[in-house]
């Protein structure tokens, strides 16, 4: 296989991966090769955090770095008789050479060339040896050729720092312009030359490794004379599995789990401080070294080269890693005004590199780890009495009695772990940073030189428009009616981002007759599963809306803060602002110049002229900038009848993009000041392509305008306006897992879907094009429609606009009056003619253009064949399935109708998120079964219980949903009625928040643990991941398919929703079109296609539909509002107000005894599809699905040749077939091998009467210990399990991740030892008992026991852990109590019942989102208020009633022998005063209520 | 929308009809309109659907949820504009329209339509009342001058469009009066004649030239028209009635509907009445025909003092109630009864008639078949009311020299536009009879052609 270049939809760029990493270090910096071999232990311990593709014996890579070993060199150097100077003196170049003779000579003269002209003296190259029995073909065809190069430092080099600074200016130089070497000399090989490592303190050995390959294959690694002090290593999981020897870690610096989400806008500012970035250390190198970083790199691999560069630019390594990966400073009140300070200076300087990310990064004299904000990854590590420091992704990856062990610990969100090995000593977090913060007196600078703009005064009265214009210019900027009506006016009322519910059936704007805004054509990116959004409400304190607005500093001068910085709090600007920031000059003591540049051109323009007028624009902000103005406001105020405006999302991309490539961006801030930008998407696009700040000036005038000219009134508005605007700005960013405004700005997080490739690389440049589109010229008529209509003779009313809901003379809609009213009436009657005619309507596209698919043509076949040929409807409609929609957001009775509809057809329905009442797991009487054949696995895990799992015959982890990917929702209390507080664990009247991630994904590897989970409680279930649809998206489901997924299910941004904010309803995600056909791609380049089952949903309406996601590759179907609409449901749009009035999306009794929908309503409907769906494949010749699947050449392109938007849009992408092997389409499921020996040995106990106990050992590559045995006992005996005090296991060991998840009552597991993230993962009646063995003598206090998100949906049970827990202990939990003696940040968030008790100091931001449960926490210090967020929804109270917590406490001492259980209860009076109870509000009124009821129900039984 | 669950909450309510007695005794309106604060509580039952059903009931596309939104939040002021915005008169189609959009009406899957028709009827009556109604003058006339033939509700659409652009219409009307079937078609008692002559004294301050007693075709030749003016719009109706040929048909007794009914109106607006006065004082009278002509005449002959009234249908009756599952949203079959059928008589079905009985050369009785039985009903006044089929030839259409359709009509190619190319035409002498709200649709599109053909 070679690694295939970009073709069809498929895009290397997009190869993401993520992994388990590790080090190991002396702390007395003794060397040894026994280091280097704990080292490949690590590696082999952490193997299941890696994958393997297609080929079992091809892993992802893998890699260990290590100091250099000088006794090897000074062999090979007496070998060689040269004669090797001192340690430190020399360097060694890894290279990793091509294969090619030719091209490789080309390549070693090339570095001996630089290091000569560097002068450096090259000493000779040295042959790796390795040993390549045992890998994959695939691994050795690629596999380079391994060598050193040995550099001695040349004679004019001061010292080892700066012999370092010239090995990067070598490096640069000799790898940069490889790729165009490669072409002018016509050698290819050329390019693969890659140099792992060149340095005179480090040395990387990797490679297309398994772990346990790595010490094999490199014979250095396991030669005695190779000894280090250090060995930092990494286990890759790549999505793809393209055999890459120079993707495998450690980078030169670093080694990283996770992914930095902003890299594309860290990249690009990078490279925009070409012409301000100067270094005194770098001399005249720096600018060999261009680009910093190349593009088309990994994330970790450009993370690695701005690390490198600060590091040569002379930052300390702890001082870069901090200025790279900041901590949450912002909003945090506990942080020493210094640090702060620090943090607050730095941000001026680069915009963090966000991510969720646990990074290990050494120098070769130093070695550390840290985490990112948010501490998205584990990060365990222990220190030994012999000052042995281990640190990796888990817990027990190298066998060390627990007795040497002296500390247990993690990282923390935020913190820093460094060992100095010169000073040879661990500097703890607080030391580094106080340190630092404390090098220079960042205090004083930002006093003096950083002004914030509302600190500044008042200037000019903002420019007014005349009343009797309004109208007009909003026409101008394509204002509607609906903008007034579902945005400006309720977001000026309410200060939200307006909400709303089902899918969008529009056409997306390319195919619009309507001239739509340009930022229609950009979708927002979402995480799924390789990253994970944010929460940015319950989580805020890791946000910030904070800019900063004008020119940056030197990167690499230290200039002391003699910089003026101006800040604002958040990037939207009244107009009154915008006044002040014009009149700065004045203000600021010239220390900012402003000039506006008037983004509008003369009416009628067209292409060309559009053209010239953007490179007036760009040169007029060249000249500017040339003219030290470093403040561009780029206006489109000038708007009359004679000037039109560019569309500013173009005018801001083409300036911000033009300023890159001069090198001038970094000298001057953009301020974006903006009649058309209203919406938060808006806004979002400006930000994405550079604005720094936004003017939404009609906006403002405009909600002035409706507020009726009550000045307060209006006043009030408009700052709700700018506050649901900051709001809905953070979702979109935390939708992708980026916490600030400074590392979103500029980061451009869309695909572009409708533009051309041609304008999108002139102005929006590194956008991905996934169907090409429109150009200057469309734009240019779009703008002039706009144009000419405001100012035409007849003002008249605002287009209606009709986006969101159907309206006349709007957009047009795919579900309309006639469309719904045929299959209702088709459906109802059985009537074949009236479905022909819904039919007709959604399939005939000549007229009005709808989807992409409607733009793609059946190949007739030459002979087709008879319908009755054709396999019949009844195998058919197997394939089908209906969509996740949970009982809570429609009601029972529809709920029901469609399982019952679904079983009876063979077809599938889905339970959605919520669980399902275990009634409906019983047939009915006449053999129906309302039980849901797939059930879903969501963020929020409510009902997910080992009997609902053992229920499935597929069990979907859903990562993210058409309507709103990357955000989580919400069930208000005043909806959570007794039957969904059942089936959901919860009680009635509780808030019921979903979060945006799954707790425990937070990484692909993560997602692999997850499918193992489930799969041992439920092997007979399919295992399926549900992804949206974006551009890479056929890279996660690669790797989705390598996590051992079963079935994929690609949904489009189509998808129905009960509720979603509207900003996401539309602006997210792609249609399935392109995420199917990219998947599918993707999948057969990777040989991955036939090991998965694929389906497509969102959006499918007819036979047509599903004929042609057949085609680009869907094995099964998915429909969610056709069967609906089938069932009655008419398209209200009113799922999130509980007022359907058709009683589908409501619990209102009134409403839902409205429901007049049947099975065989829903049956017909799928028939109709099934029928027409034969006749499709009839005249394509084609006898059943299985045939189809896949086939492309079976479609062709229509191009929309006579619509005046579209006919430059490109499906060929989508048609694009691959060159591939193996099978096209799903080769079908068959059940895997489960090994589980512990569990295995406690079913064997199962079947004896008595009360049975066992013991065993157990490591970390025992995961999720338990879940079988759950699963198997929730199979025989429900849901109940067992009876108390059944089944006892007593394990020895580190426990590997999930351990304990799902068990089930009457299952005791005590874990002598310790544990990684996830124990108590969904507990559901089990207990668990976590202690150290007696022999360590550690505070359980001070050291971690158990990882992080322990107890995660756990439902029942309890759980006794003798230390601390890591981050986001109980989250979600609804039952489980638990006690614990520490734990990390957001413990109990998002809890909903339960009671957990805290011996200990709790982290930072608990209870949020907490709605339920009770909390009793040990608080001595009164620490505890500052650790809440959410104060104002808890109660937060002393102690009354000690009854539940003395008990708790009790039995922990029992359990455990508590040291601190002890004490506590030995004085318990004054113990107990130093308890606080938590519990929240919500939840209190909601037991006061359900006792209320109790008493009444009891009175009146009486 | 203020009140997401006012469809809940609020039972539906809706104008009621005088009590009989007191109605039949005079020729005022029927209707008893809600009070303004119950009108309002009724929008809040709108739902503000996600898939406006109503609009597409509506041919006229009424913005109704944006109305009723804004009525809900006593924005009266906003709900006019937005009602004027796709309707010309309102105060017409509030009255006599059969509303289809609330047979579409999504609470009407329940039975409990929003009272939309009350809603656009008190919107724009309360505008009157308000003075906010006020003639839109063109800032610039354009100096195009277009004839339009008929003031009915089509040409009276297609004149204040085009006036309000600019341009200069003249209407022409072959009776006495402007109005058409507004006028001398539908009586009093639904209709209040001061409704229209409060239209035309806006329109004709925003400079519609009212011509009436000009037959164009018989008392002006088409090609005058053409010579004076720009272009020719033909507005003039589809007044040629469906006729009934059975023995006995040309009895003394024996009337058109339309006949009787411009003679009463006439009559009750104190215009000169005929020599031969149709009374149904006294008289038996059978009305042929089961429409709104046929309601119009019977409220009218119960004014009159008949001594019994009969209205024959030659259908089945109808269900009492439609198979909702099948027809909503459409229009679907039922038994409808109007105000006026409630006034009194009997309505019967499937009677098909055969001929009529004499006496003394009047008309003495009707012979029909009644369940495949022969059947005799007494009568004294046959009025016919069987509907129409087509445009009159006669005048303008035979002048003017169109080609017509199979159905009678204007024959229109390309929407408005005639075989002429400077003649157009619109309304029921182009689509054939049809209610006035389609006939409000037809002059606005219509309007819309003419002003793009004259660029």
């Amino acid at each position: 296989m070679v690694n295939p270049i970009r073709q069809g939809l498929y895009d290397p760029r997009q190869e993401r991966d993520s992994c388990g990493m590790g080090f190991v270090v002396s702390v007395k910096g003794e060397k040894s090769n026994a280091i280097i071999e704990q080292g490949l232990k690590i590696l082999t311990s952490l193997d299941h955090r890696g994958a393997r593709g297609a080929d079992p014996r091809l892993g992802d890579g893998c890699g260990c770095l290590i100091q250099i070993p000088d006794a090897l060199f000074r062999a090979w150097a007496d070998e060689q008789r040269t004669n090797l100077p001192p340690l430190g003196n020399y360097a060694v170049a890894m290279c990793f050479l091509p294969r090619d003779e030719e091209a490789r000579s080309a390549a070693r003269e090339r570095l001996e060339r630089l290091v000569r002209i560097e002068g450096q003296l090259l000493l000779g190259w040295r042959d790796v040896p390795v040993d390549p029995q045992g890998l994959a073909e695939a691994a050795l065809r690629q596999m380079p050729v391994m060598a050193q190069a040995i550099v001695a430092r040349g004679p004019k080099v001061r010292d080892q720092d700066a012999f370092e600074r010239k090995l990067l200016a070598i490096r640069k130089q000799t790898q940069n312009p490889l790729a165009d070497l490669a072409e002018k000399k016509d050698l290819p090989g050329l390019a693969d030359f890659y140099i792992p490592s060149f340095s005179s303190r480090t040395l990387v050995y990797k490679g297309m490794l398994l772990s346990e390959q790595l010490g094999i294959f490199y014979k250095d690694l396991t030669n005695p004379l190779t000894v280090s002090a250090l060995a930092m290593v990494h286990q890759r999981f790549s999505t793809n599995t393209f055999p890459s020897w120079r993707l495998a870690h450690p980078y030169r610096f670093i080694a990283h789990n996770g992914e930095i989400n902003t890299v594309r806008g860290n990249v690009n500012w990078m490279n925009a401080r070409r012409r301000t970035l100067e270094s005194p250390l770098l001399g005249a190198d720096l600018d060999k070294m261009w680009p910093l970083i190349p593009h088309g790199q990994s994330d970790t691999a450009s993370l690695d080269n701005a690390l490198e560069l600060l590091i040569a630019g002379g930052y300390p390594l702890a001082h870069a890693m901090m200025l790279l990966v900041p901590e949450a400073w912002a909003g945090n009140a506990q942080m020493d005004p210094k640090r702060r300070a620090f943090y607050e200076y730095h941000a001026a300087l680069m915009e963090p590199w966000d991510g969720p990310a646990a990074i290990a990064f050494t120098d070769g004299r130093q070695i550390g780890a840290t985490l990112d904000r948010n501490g998205l990854r584990p990060a365990r590590f222990c220190v030994t009495d012999d000052d042995l420091v281990v640190m990796a992704s888990e817990s027990g990856v190298l066998p060390i009695p627990e007795e040497k062990i002296v500390r247990k610990w993690r990282l923390q969100p935020g913190k820093m772990l460094l060992i100095d090995l010169e000073q040879r000593r661990i500097v703890d977090d607080e030391e580094v940073k106080s340190n630092l913060a404390e090098a220079a007196p960042y205090g004083d600078w930002l006093r003096e030189t950083q002004f914030n703009l509302k600190d500044l005064p008042p200037a000019a009265e903002p420019k007014m428009i005349a009343p009797d214009d309004v109208r007009r210019i909003q026409k101008a900027f394509g204002y509607t009616r609906e903008d007034l009506k579902y945005f400006l006016a309720p977001m000026g009322e309410s200060g939200e981002d307006p909400i709303g519910s089902m899918g969008t059936d529009t056409p997306v704007a390319l195919l619009s007759d309507k001239p739509r805004l340009l930022y229609d054509y950009f979708k927002q990116n979402f995480a799924q599963v390789t990253n994970p959004p944010i929460d940015p409400i319950r989580e805020s304190l890791v946000m910030s809306l904070v800019s900063m607005i004008g020119p940056r500093p030197n990167l690499l001068g230290h200039h002391a803060g003699a910089h003026k910085r101006l800040e604002v709090s958040q990037p939207i600007l009244s107009n009154e602002d915008l006044e002040k920031i014009r009149a700065i000059h004045e203000t600021l003591d010239g220390a900012f110049k402003t000039v506006t540049l008037d983004a509008t051109w003369p009416k009628g323009g067209d292409a060309q002229a559009l053209e010239a007028a953007l490179k007036r624009l760009c040169w007029e902000a060249t000249e500017a900038v040339l003219a030290d103005i470093n403040l561009l406001i780029l206006s489109d105020r000038s708007v009359s009848q004679s000037r039109t405006p560019i569309p500013m999302a173009l005018a801001t991309g083409a300036v911000h993009h033009h300023l890159i490539r001069q090198g001038l961006r970094m000298q001057t801030g953009l301020v974006i000041e903006t009649g058309e930008a209203r919406e938060v998407h808006h806004m979002c696009v400006l930000a994405g392509y550079g604005a720094e700040a936004i003017n939404p000036w009609l906006a403002f005038d405009t909600i002035g305008s409706i507020t009726g000219g009550d000045a307060a009134r209006a006043q009030a508005a408009k700052q709700k306006y700018v506050k649901a605007l900051g709001k809905g700005i953070l979702k979109v960013m935390s939708k992708m897992g980026i916490s600030t405004y400074q590392s979103y700005c500029g980061a451009q997080i869309f695909d572009s879907i409708g533009l051309g490739q041609e304008l999108v690389d002139a102005y929006f440049t590194g956008t991905s094009v996934s169907i090409g589109g429109i150009g200057l010229a469309q734009l240019a008529e779009e703008t002039a429609r706009r144009h000419r209509c405001a100012f035409a003779a007849e003002t008249g009313l605002l287009d209606s606009g009709g986006v969101w809901a159907q309206r006349e003379g709007g957009e047009a809609h795919a579900w309309t009056l006639d469309s719904i009213a045929n299959l209702q009436h088709a459906v109802r009657g059985a009537l074949p003619e009236k479905y022909r005619a819904f039919a007709a309507e959604v399939n005939d596209q000549s007229r009005r253009k709808l989807t992409l698919r409607g733009m793609l043509e059946f190949k007739s076949a030459s002979e087709p064949i008879a319908v009755d040929e054709v396999e019949p409807s009844s195998a058919i409609v197997k394939r089908f399935v209906t969509g996740a929609m949970s009982f809570g957001s429609i009601s029972r009775e529809a709920h029901t109708t469609l399982a019952i509809a679904m079983n009876r057809i063979g077809g599938k329905s889905n339970t959605g998120e919520g669980g399902e009442e275990a009634d409906r797991l019983k047939p009915l009487l006449n053999a129906d079964s309302r039980r849901s054949a797939i059930k879903q696995v969501a963020s929020a895990r409510f009902g997910v219980t080992p009997e609902y799992l053992v229920n499935a015959d597929e069990i979907q982890i859903k990562i993210a949903q058409g309507a709103k990917p990357g955000e989580g929702g919400q069930l208000p209390g005043h909806k959570v009625d007794r039957n969904i507080a059942a089936v959901r664990h919860s009680i009635p009247g509780v808030g019921l928040i979903s979060p945006p991630p799954h707790h425990d994904i937070y990484s692909i590897e993560d997602l692999a643990q997850l499918i193992f989970d489930l799969r041992h409680v439920n092997p007979a279930a399919r295992i399926s991941v549900k992804l949206v649809s974006e551009t890479g998206v056929g890279t996660v489901a690669a790797g989705v398919a390598k996590c051992t997924a079963d079935h994929i299910t690609i949904s489009g941004y189509e998808g129905g929703t009960g509720a979603s904010p509207l900003t996401s309803l539309l602006n997210a995600g792609l249609p399935w079109e392109i995420g199917l056909a990219e998947t599918q791609q993707t999948l057969l380049l990777n040989g991955l296609r036939g090991r998965v089952t694929l389906q497509a949903d969102g959006g499918l309406r007819t036979g047509r539909d599903v004929a042609i996601a057949a085609i680009l590759g869907a094995d099964e179907f998915g429909f969610a509002t056709a069967p609906l609409i089938a069932a009655g449901c008419i398209m209200m749009r009113k799922c999130h107000l509980n007022t359907c009035p058709v009683g589908i999306a409501t619990q209102d009794p009134v409403l839902r005894a409205r429901f007049a929908g049947t099975p065989e309503q829903v049956i017909n409907y799928f028939f109709f599809v099934a029928e027409e769906l034969r006749e499709i494949m009839a005249s394509l010749g084609v006898r059943a699905v299985d045939e189809m699947v896949g086939r492309v050449e079976l479609l062709r392109f229509v191009q929309p040749l006579d619509h005046w938007k579209a006919y430059g849009l490109d499906l060929g992408k989508l048609l694009h077939q691959p060159r591939f092997e193996g099978p096209r389409s799903s080769k079908g499921w068959r059940r895997r091998r489960i090994g589980a020996p512990i569990d295995q040995a406690l079913i064997a106990e199962l079947d004896n009467a008595a009360p049975a106990a066992i013991e065993r050992p157990i490591s970390n590559l025992d995961r999720a210990v338990g879940a079988r045995l759950s699963g198997e006992i929730a199979r025989r005996h429900g849901g109940s399990g067992l009876p108390e005090g059944s089944l006892r296991a007593v394990l020895t060991g580190t426990a590997g991740q999930s351990f304990g998840a799902f068990l089930a009552r009457g299952v005791t597991l005590e874990l002598i030892g310790d544990a990684n993230d996830y124990a108590g993962k969904g507990l559901a009646g089990g207990t668990l008992v976590v202690r150290p063995p007696e022999a360590a003598s550690r505070e359980a206090s001070d050291n971690i026991i158990v990882g992080n998100t322990c107890l995660y949906g756990a439902i029942a049970g309890e759980a006794y852990f003798l230390g601390v827990a890591g981050e986001r202990f109980a989250v979600r939990n609804s039952g489980a109590v638990a006690v614990v003696e520490g734990a990390g940040d957001h413990c109990c968030e998002y809890m909903t019942g339960g009671t957990i008790v805290v011996l200990g100091d709790i982290g930072r931001n608990f209870a949020a989102g907490m709605s339920g449960g009770t909390g009793y926490v040990w608080d001595p210090k009164k620490r505890l208020q500052s650790c809440l967020s959410n104060a104002a929804e808890l109660s937060v109270e002393p102690l009354l009633d000690d009854r539940d917590l003395l008990a708790l406490v009790q039995r922990h001492f029992e359990l455990t022998r508590s040291r601190r259980a002890g004490s506590l209860l030995s004085n318990w009076p004054r113990s107990r005063s130093e308890f606080v109870f938590v519990v929240p509000h919500e939840y209190r009124r909601a037991l006061a209520l359900l006792e209320k009821q109790a008493t009444l129900v009891g009175q009146s039984s009486r | 929308m203020t009140n997401p669950t006012g469809f809940l909450t609020i039972d539906r309510r809706d104008r009621t009809y005088r009590p009989v007695n007191e109605r039949v005794s005079d020729w005022s309106d029927v209707v008893v309109p809600l009070p303004g604060n119950e009108v309002r509580r009724q929008a809040e039952r709108c739902m503000d659907c996600g898939v406006p059903f109503c609009h597409s009931g509506c041919p006229v596309n009424n913005l109704i949820p944006e109305w009723n939104d804004l009525v809900s939040q006593e924005d009266w002021r906003n709900a006019l504009d937005l009602l004027h915005a796709t309707n010309n008169f309102p105060e017409f189609t509030g009255r006599v329209c059969p509303a289809p959009c609330e047979a579409a009406c999504t609470l009407n899957i329940d039975d409990n339509p929003v009272t939309i028709k009350t809603i656009e009827c008190e919107i724009v009556d309360r505008g009157f009342a308000e003075g906010w109604i006020k003639p839109q003058m063109a800032p610039h006339g354009t100096g195009k001058r277009i004839a339009i033939v008929g003031s009915g509700p089509a040409g009276l659409a297609c004149a204040q469009q085009l006036a309000r652009i600019g341009h200069a219409p003249t209407v022409f009307e072959k009776s006495d009066r402007i109005g058409g079937l507004l006028r001398y078609g539908i009586p009093d008692f639904k209709l209040d004649k001061m409704l229209i002559d409060r239209r035309i004294m806006q329109m004709e301050s925003e400079g519609v030239i009212f011509r009436p007693n000009m037959y164009i075709g018989v008392d002006v030749p088409v090609d005058r028209l053409l010579d004076d003016y720009q272009l020719l719009v033909l507005a003039g109706g589809a007044e040629q009635p469906r006729d009934l040929s059975v023995p006995g048909r040309e009895l003394e007794g024996i009337h058109w509907a339309m006949d009787y009914l411009t003679q009463s109106n006439r009559r009750v607006a104190g215009l000169p009445e005929a020599a031969e006065p149709i009374l149904a004082t006294g008289k038996h009278v059978i009305v042929i025909g089961g429409g709104d002509t046929g309601s119009d005449c019977i409220g009218t002959a119960h004014r009159q003092g008949a001594a019994s009234v009969t209205q024959l249908e030659i259908l089945p009756e109808p269900p009492f109630k439609e198979a909702k599952e099948f027809t909503w949203p459409h229009w679907p079959l039922k038994l409808r009864t109007s105000s006026s059928q409630e006034e009194g008589g009997t309505r019967e079905f499937s009677i098909v008639t055969t001929g009529f009985r004499e006496k003394g050369g009047r008309v003495a009785a009707l012979l029909c078949e009644r369940d495949g039985e022969a059947a005799e009903l007494r009568a004294d006044l046959v009025l016919l009311a069987m509907g129409f089929t087509g445009a009159w030839r006669e005048g303008a259409i035979e002048q003017s020299r169109v080609d017509l359709s199979p159905r009678n009509t204007v024959e229109t190619a390309k929407p408005y536009r005639t075989s002429n190319p400077r003649i157009f035409a619109c309304g029921d002498m182009r689509r054939g009879q049809s209610l006035v709200v389609w006939a409000i649709r037809e002059g606005r599109e219509c309007a819309a052609v003419v002003h793009t053909e004259l660029g």
